[in-house]
This record gives structure tokens, C-alpha cells and sequence, in this order.
């Protein structure tokens, strides 16, 4: 067809041999591909968090229970998340590590608010696959190196929460909080 | 499509005449497997393995679509509605565990299958197609039985969920995005077990329309054969039915045995106690397992321990997983021996039964507890299935001596089974 139009002469043809109709087409289809682009993307995105899952509170917690080596497991963001009050021969432990060496360096100050030290506020969800680590629970397996230890892969966090050994690459995770009195932290 | 001796259908009743004329559904169904289908005559009982994982998926859709009908796909009642079929709908015991072990026989089939192609070469040209939508289908099996085991929101299906999501967020800047929108949420929820309720009544739709490509693909160069020589005449070759029906009939005889018997004798034999405990987002089960079909590739996802380079272990580990089944899709040019079956490859075999063991070990220590030997054990068995795939293949290929092939199927037939008396059409017809 589009031959036969061009050597009859009949169709409108450009200099470079480009006609009205090859215009039309290319900007038809890619009219239509840009249409089609644009409801894939709603269709993507409601598989993304809804309002009601982002609309999180944040957790405010009461730590005038915890005592020193005392850890307690609540919920931030529909996951785990430990607090635990660090007693003074943990903190000496974690501070005596060499923050070069560690897999995720950090030191104990970078991971508590200032002057709280005794605080370790951390994700209890471990930074390999999720899963959530044992040591805050009374009699729990906390790991060799004191802190807390994932049964899933064997990942084993020091005192500061720090990963020291297995499979994890991030220490656990920090959440934004801060200190809203001596004894109430505001997570999120 | 077919040979040219293939049987006609000549549709005999008026109305199938007369439906033949506007649609010819029986037609299609007589050349794909009935008597219009020629078949190399001398196919062994791992031939079976195909007919039976389509038997498997027709269990699977039948009992998981009544599952279905009882479940609530919401995460305050999910675990109590699958409690409820097992204990006050009647017969819902028999379809649950009917689901859930069809899902380990399935995947007991489809690796037979899997493994009968691995041995006689059933991936090399032409079939190659069959091959890749083979692996297609496979995937698409894992996706739908992981999604499954999500759903009756137990501790494992909980923890499952979270651990197998979590081998996206890996995936470096894009992964953890990726990871929530997944599951809809920051981790497992109601919006997570909604969506894989959706896709898992969709995916085996999908593997069944796939089964069609695959079998399609299958009947434009034939069915392959133990000998691996192609079919040279019509004396190679017999209708499927009634004589692969009926060899596939006795097949599935013994499936179904082996499978009630696990069914009503052992149905929790497969499965995790821990499963039975509503899911609990603040309490990992002390011990997390996926099912035992997926043992080797966990095994080789906990294999990377150390950080190679910049890259670090997780990430290693989950590129690991993927690339182990991913690798399987470049198998036909990998293994570049022109002779096929397994059977006149002497190297070659002994290789195989290796990697049978292979895969073995792997699924054992995937289902170890993650500590020694079992992670240095993985380890050393994780590198050996790339090895056999990347190097020993390509170099048996090149250095191995096969064994003389028969001219002819039929040839290599009464080599084994025939008398000198009388027969004589031993003579391939070229």
C-alpha cells in the first residue's frame, strides 16, 4: 500500500520521503502509550501503604519500670521495638570496642541521645530479613556478645545493638524519638 | 505440528460433524492428546511426571476454589476461618490438607519432572521453548505457593511473609520501597494478606494457560525419548492414546496412592507446628522454615555469610537465590553436547547423580537450624551447583566421548525387547 503511494505520486510525500500518514501514526500510538502509561501507574500505586497504615501515631513509652539490664518489647509502626536501660558494665563493653572494626561503625553516644546513655531505644526487627531478635525478654538468648541474637540466621548484636556477627549489615535500627521527661520517650 | 502419519480425526456422529465445522474444540483436543498425537514408542515411566503435575494443578485449583469459599481473607479472621474449616465444615478437613500436602506432591512431580529433563537432555534443540516456559511455570509455582502459605496467617505464614519480602528490601536504594509496597504497610498485614489471597487465586490461572504454551511448544518438534534420537519414522512412534493414556492412567494410580496415604495418614507430616499459632508480630518462632520445597534455594540464600567487596552478604545471598533458578534458563546453551540422553553420556551421568545429591544436601541444610557444619556445608554445596552448571557442563561438553547411539528408536527398541523372529522392521525408514 504504502509503496504503491508513493510511486503513483498520489500521496503527499516530504523530501526525505516521510509522509502525512507515518506523522499520524507514530503520533497516534504514541499518544495511546502515554495513555496506557498513565493508568498503569494508579494500578502500581494502590499497592503502595494506604492512609490508614501511614497515618501513624507515634508511640509514646513509659520507661519508669525498666530497670538497669531490664528491656521491654512494645510496638512502633505495627513492629517490634525495644528499650532497653543498659547497666553500667554494658556500656563499658560497648565502649570498649574500636567503632573501626565494626561491620556498621558506630559508637554507643551516636546511638543515644546525649547525657541518656543508659537508654538503648532500637527496632527490634533484625536488618537481615526481619525477623524479630531474642534478648529483650527475661531469660532470653542474648547472643555472644551480650546483646540480642536473631534465631532466624544467627545474627549477633553487642550491647550498643550493634550487628557484630552472622549474616545482618546494618546495627539495629534507630527510631527518631526524644526524651518528653526523664522517665517518657515520644517515638516517631 | 505433527507427523505426517498422524491419525486423522473424522468426527463420525452428525453433531460432532457439525461441530467440528464451527468449532473444532474436539479436533484440537484429539491432536493434542488423543489418538491424532504420535508419540515415540518407547517412553519410560519418568515420562509420566508431566500428566501428573497437570493432575496435581487440577487437585490443587478443585480443593483450593472450595478452600476459598470458607476463607476470609482479612487479618482478624483469617486464622480462625481456616480453623473453622478444619473443625465445623464438612469434609473441610479433607480439602485443606488435601490443599496443602497437593502442594508438596505437586512439587515432588514437577521436580521429578524437572530432573527426568535434566537427565536426558530434554532442554536442548528443538525444545528449548518447552524448556524455558517449563522454568516459567516454575516460578510461577513458587510465587503461588509461597503467597498460599501466607494465608491461613499463622506464625510461619506470618514470619514467611516477612522473611521472603525482606529479600527485596535488599536490593540496594530501590529495595526497601519496593519491599513496602509489596506488602502495603511496613510489614505483614491485612493489606499484605488481601492482595496475596487475590494473586493466589489468580496465579494458577495463569500457570494453567502457561501449561498450554509449554505443551504447545512440546508438540511442534514431538516428545522427546530416553534414547534422546528424534523420530525418523512411523515405526518410532505410537498414538498417545490409547497407549500414553493408559501408561500415564496407571501412573496416576500410583500418585494417588502415595498421595492418600500422606493425605490420611500423615497430613501434618510436611508442615510446621508452629503454624498452627495465630501470627504474632512481636515473637519470632524459634525456628523459621519455609516448606520444604523451597529448602535448597533457602540453603542458598543463608550460604553468604561475609561481605565480598562492597557488596554486602544479604544482598549476596538473595542475588544467590534468584540467580540459581535464573541460571536454569541459559541451560540449553550451556550444555552443548549434541548427544541428548543421559543414558550414551557416561561423564555426564555420573555428574548428574552428583547434583541429585547436590540439591539434596542443599535441601537438608536448608532446613537445618542456621549454625555449623550446616552454613559451611551450604556453602560448599551452594558453590558446587554454579560449578555444574558454569564449568563441568560446558567442559563435558567439550571433552566427553559418548557412548555409540542406536540408529533409531525403534532399533534401540528391539536391541532390549525384540525377538529375531519375525520382526524385521528394525530398518530405520529414511
Amino acid at each position: 500500500m504504502a509503496s504503491v503511494e508513493q510511486t503513483d505520486g498520489t500521496g503527499p510525500s516530504g523530501e526525505d520521503g516521510v509522509r502525512r500518514r507515518d506523522f499520524i501514526n507514530i503520533a497516534a500510538v504514541s499518544f495511546a502509550g502515554v495513555g496506557g502509561v498513565a493508568v498503569v501507574l494508579p494500578l502500581i500505586d494502590q499497592m503502595n501503604p494506604s492512609a490508614d497504615v501511614l497515618a501513624l501515631a507515634s508511640t509514646e513509652v513509659d520507661l519508669s519500670a525498666i530497670q538497669p539490664g531490664q528491656a521491654i518489647k512494645t510496638t512502633f509502626r505495627s513492629q517490634p521495638l525495644f528499650v532497653r536501660q543498659l547497666t553500667a558494665k554494658e556500656i563499658a563493653e560497648a565502649d570498649k570496642v574500636d567503632p573501626a572494626t565494626l561491620r556498621d561503625p558506630q559508637t554507643l553516644e551516636e546511638r543515644t541521645v546525649d547525657g541518656k546513655k543508659q537508654w538503648l531505644v532500637t527496632m527490634g526487627v533484625c536488618t537481615h530479613l526481619g525477623c524479630v531478635p531474642l534478648g529483650a525478654g527475661e531469660g532470653e538468648n542474648r547472643g555472644e556478645f551480650g546483646g540480642y541474637f536473631c534465631p532466624c540466621h544467627g545474627s549477633s548484636y553487642d550491647t550498643a545493638a550493634r550487628i557484630r556477627k552472622g549474616p545482618a549489615p546494618k546495627n539495629l535500627e534507630v527510631p527518631k524519638y526524644s526524651f518528653t521527661s526523664d522517665t517518657a520517650i515520644l517515638v516517631g | 505440528m505433527s507427523f505426517p502419519w498422524a491419525e486423522q480425526y473424522t468426527p463420525k456422529h452428525p453433531v460432532m460433524q457439525w461441530v467440528d465445522e464451527k468449532l473444532p474444540l474436539p479436533r484440537l483436543v484429539y491432536n493434542a492428546v488423543g489418538a491424532g498425537y504420535p508419540v515415540p514408542r518407547n517412553l519410560n515411566y519418568f515420562w509420566n511426571f508431566g500428566v501428573l503435575a497437570g493432575l496435581a494443578l487440577v487437585i490443587q485449583i478443585v480443593t483450593g476454589v472450595i478452600m476459598a469459599m470458607h476463607y476470609g481473607a482479612n487479618d482478624l479472621v483469617a486464622f480462625g476461618t481456616v480453623e473453622q474449616t478444619m473443625r465445623d465444615v464438612n469434609a473441610g478437613w479433607l480439602m485443606r490438607y488435601a490443599h496443602a500436602n497437593g502442594a508438596s506432591f505437586f512439587f515432588i512431580v514437577v521436580y521429578l519432572h524437572i530432573f527426568r529433563g535434566l537427565y536426558f537432555g530434554s532442554y536442548k534443540a528443538p525444545r528449548e521453548m518447552v524448556w524455558l516456559l517449563g522454568l516459567v511455570i516454575f516460578l510461577l509455582m513458587m510465587a503461588t505457593a509461597f503467597m498460599g502459605y501466607v494465608l491461613p496467617w499463622g506464625q510461619m505464614s506470618y514470619w514467611g511473609a516477612k522473611v521472603i519480602t525482606g529479600l527485596f528490601g535488599a536490593i540496594p536504594v530501590v529495595g526497601e520501597p519496593i519491599q513496602t509496597w509489596l506488602l502495603g504497610g511496613f510489614a505483614p498485614g491485612n493489606a499484605s494478606l488481601n492482595r496475596f489471597f487475590s494473586l493466589h487465586f489468580l496465579l494458577p490461572f495463569v500457570i494453567a494457560g502457561v501449561i498450554i504454551l509449554h505443551i504447545w511448544a512440546l508438540h511442534i518438534p514431538g516428545s522427546s525419548n530416553p534414547t534422546g534420537v528424534e523420530v525418523k519414522g512411523p515405526q518410532d512412534t505410537v498414538p498417545f492414546h490409547p497407549y500414553y493414556t493408559a501408561k500415564d492412567g496407571f501412573g496416576a494410580g500410583v500418585f494417588l496412592i502415595a498421595f492418600s496415604i500422606l493425605l490420611f495418614f500423615a497430613p501434618n507430616f510436611l508442615g510446621h507446628p508452629d503454624n498452627y499459632i495465630e501470627a504474632n508480630p512481636l515473637s519470632t518462632p524459634a525456628h523459621i522454615v519455609p516448606e520444604w520445597y523451597f529448602w535448597p534455594f533457602y540453603a542458598i540464600l543463608r550460604a553468604f555469610t561475609v561481605d565480598f567487596f562492597f557488596i554486602p552478604a544479604k544482598l549476596l545471598g538473595v542475588l544467590a537465590m534468584f540467580a540459581s533458578i535464573l541460571l536454569l534458563f541459559f541451560l540449553p546453551w550451556l550444555d552443548t553436547s549434541p548427544v541428548r540422553s543421559g543414558r550414551y553420556r557416561p561423564t555426564f551421568r555420573k555428574f548428574w547423580w552428583i547434583l541429585l545429591g547436590d540439591v539434596a544436601v542443599l535441601g537438608y541444610c536448608g532446613g537445618a537450624p542456621a549454625a555449623e557444619p550446616f552454613v559451611m556445608i551450604s556453602q560448599i554445596a551452594a558453590a558446587y551447583y554454579f560449578a555444574h552448571f558454569l564449568i563441568i557442563l560446558p567442559l563435558i561438553a567439550r571433552f566427553e566421548m559418548p557412548l555409540p547411539l542406536p540408529g533409531s528408536i525403534t532399533e534401540a527398541v528391539l536391541a532390549t525387547y525384540g525377538k529375531t523372529d519375525g520382526e524385521t522392521a528394525a530398518v530405520p525408514a529414511e
